[in-house]
């Protein structure tokens, strides 16, 4: 045992290709939050809508960059849409993105151009930019604030089949490949829908809570065990999805079952069944059931909700790393397995992938200098501070 | 009345034009470049009178790697990775099946272990299948990956972008990124050889005749006779990529 192709003992998708899926899962998910509340006028997430909408947008801006740090010609990165060959999954991607990242800069447009207007009668940089992204229209009126309210629900509607497609794109990308046995299933599709809407949501948990927590502003205590709600659907589903799709494979016992439980109960024994399944799925999922189902001090149900939130986040992202990298560890000999681990510095490393991860909320922050993202909370902190 | 007919027939043109610019960059897009050879292609070569295959006879096999060699000499294939490879399979008294290949120094055969009990062993090399339907060229998102008109699988490399997911695709893993100029890389049948008529480097370097490539139009080629006359199998055919490299008495236990 233990025959690997030869051409098969070093990894081709590496870390790049784990962080693409997980930052376009964010953008997806981040993306459905701002929808429930602009078109299924969930009003207890009114506090993160703009946040979620502006999240969802600078994870976007960020999600082509692994590909092209990944790719061994980025040079020649648009020659998928020049030459487009169709009968690849692959080939839509950059109609697929491009059409997103539309939807989106036009949703944050029009259900900010009130914000914008304002801002853009002061001084300064940000009144400068202001006025070039509103193309120096500034008159604002009644009408004009409902015309934008009425497309940017529109708009948000539009999105959700949208972001199902970017992300169920990428789950179709691995699910559709049939030489590969871990890869190949059409629920991968469903899987990566469900588990980017769980690491979205978990994301704007801890970010939002870390960020008032930091500022010493008020947290939207609603909001909060609303998103934990949500969040605790999510993940019954993600899991499950997943649990169920190993269910099948492990009881149809085919000739490809023989060489994937030795992938599970070896390869990925730490990775897939401790990590992913054991210590971060089933420890927020109690959390996030005791936080929906019992009466707790605010406190406590907070400290919970944050915590299972960053403990999914972990979970969604080796859930990628699972998929990607285990799916490769796995040769097509069904023979054997080959090894990685991941560098520091290299030009694939984790050096380089956090540098890529931090950056959205580098360009968020900037963006909050702009535009607020929790305009009600700062108002609320101003008088108190300045009373001190 | 009639006005309204005719508005009604403009609309459907217009409709009809608004459908046939998409349709018009699809094609243009995908347009096969037909009319003469791929590139490396000698002059004068008649793509049209050739449908190229390839048999490998396991029975005749010695690993001796000479095709290996010859190989990455003839097409500078960098260390590490493999345009042909051949795989030593050895089937143990327990009925235990090993399998390594020759993969570094000059590509010999590591002296068996002395515990193994081995009760059967054969040798098969492995090559791009150069696939009827080949799984490689479906899923290259930019068109650079083809196969030309006489079935030989390759990539062009003015248009690869170095994504790997045609590596990802071949379920025979004979696909690889080149680590010198971070493009596709694959066996091209040495397609400048056979264009003038000479051999692949890997028949010509065979001592035993192992190898074969031959015109599958021709009915009367040493391959298409052999095709016709003794048994094969394919590998994995249940992947319905339609491989054209046909394995003469090959073992079950083979993938």
């Amino acid at each position: 045992m233990n025959y690997v192709f030869p051409n098969e003992i070093n990894v081709t998708w590496t870390v790049m290709i784990v962080l693409y899926p997980y930052i376009t899962g964010l953008v997806a998910g981040a993306f459905i939050v701002s929808s429930l509340y602009h078109v299924f006028n969930k009003e207890e997430l009114r506090p993160v809508a703009r946040f979620s909408l502006a999240s969802a947008f600078v994870f976007l801006l960020f999600a082509t960059l692994p590909l092209l740090i990944h790719l061994g010609q980025p040079q020649r990165a648009f020659n998928i849409m020049i030459t487009p060959n169709f009968t690849s999954a692959m080939a839509g991607f950059g109609f697929i993105y491009l059409t997103y990242m539309i939807i989106v800069v036009l949703e944050i447009w029009f259900v900010m151009r009130g914000d914008f207007i304002a801002r853009a009668k002061g001084t300064g940089m940000a009144a400068l930019i202001s006025r070039l992204v509103l193309l120096g229209n500034l008159k604002e009126s009644k009408e004009s604030r409902a015309a934008d309210h009425k497309i940017a629900r529109f708009l948000a509607g539009v999105g959700i089949p949208m972001a199902c497609i970017l992300h169920g794109y990428v789950g179709f990308l691995f699910g559709s490949l049939k030489a590969n046995p871990w890869w190949n299933t059409p629920l991968m599709f469903v899987i990566f829908i469900f588990s980017a809407i769980v690491s979205g949501i978990a994301v704007l948990i801890f970010h939002y809570m870390l960020i008032h927590k930091l500022n010493g502003w008020k947290m939207d205590q609603p909001c909060i065990r609303a998103m934990g709600k949500y969040l605790w659907g999510f993940m019954i589903m993600a899991v499950s999805l997943e649990l169920l799709e190993l269910l099948s494979i492990a009881y149809k016992q085919t000739e490809e079952w023989e060489v994937l439980f030795e992938l599970i109960a070896d390869k990925l024994l730490v990775t897939y069944v401790i990590l992913q399944f054991f210590v971060f799925s089933l420890i927020p999922f109690m959390m996030l059931a005791v936080a929906a189902l019992f009466k707790l001090r605010d406190r406590i149900a907070n400290v919970l909700i944050w915590t299972a939130s960053t403990m999914l986040l972990v979970q969604v992202l080796l859930m990628r790393w699972n998929v990607v990298v285990g799916g490769q560890l796995l040769s097509k000999s069904m023979r054997g397995f080959t090894s990685y681990l991941p560098g520091l510095w290299e030009k694939e490393g984790l050096v380089v992938g956090a540098v890529v991860f931090t950056l959205p909320f580098g360009i968020l922050y900037v963006f909050h200098r702009i535009i607020s993202l929790f305009p009600d909370a700062e108002k609320r902190a101003r008088p108190a501070t300045g009373g001190q | 009345m009639s006005k309204k007919v005719e508005r009604k027939l403009s609309r459907r043109d217009a409709i009809k034009a608004l459908a046939t610019i998409p349709t018009l960059i699809l094609f243009r897009c995908n347009a096969p470049e037909t009319g003469e050879p791929a590139p490396g292609a000698a002059d004068g070569y008649k793509w049209e009178d050739y449908y190229w295959g390839y048999s490998i006879d396991t029975s005749k096999c010695i690993g001796c790697n000479a095709c290996v060699r010859a190989c990455r000499d003839e097409n500078n294939v960098p260390p590490g990775v493999f345009r042909t490879w051949v795989e030593r399979y050895r089937v143990d008294n327990k009925g235990e099946v090993h399998v390594d290949a020759a993969t570094d120094g000059d590509f010999v055969f590591k002296e068996a272990e002395s515990e193994l009990e081995v009760e059967k062993a054969f040798f098969v090399p492995k090559i791009c299948n150069h696939c009827s339907k080949s799984v490689c060229n479906q899923v290259c998102p930019v068109g650079a990956s083809y196969k030309t008109e006489d079935g030989v699988v390759l990539v062009d490399e003015e248009r690869c972008i170095g994504c790997g997911y045609c590596v990802q695709a071949c379920p025979y893993g004979t696909r690889f990124i080149n680590p010198t100029n971070h493009l596709s890389d694959k066996c091209t049948l040495c397609y400048h050889r056979i264009t003038r008529g000479e051999q692949t480097a890997c028949v010509q370097a065979c001592p035993t005749g192992t190898r074969l490539f031959g015109n599958l139009k021709d009915p009367n080629s040493e391959l298409s006779m052999i095709l016709k006359q003794r048994n094969y199998r394919l590998l994995r055919p249940e992947m319905g990529t339609h491989p054209k490299c046909y394995y003469l008495e090959l073992d079950a236990e083979v993938v």
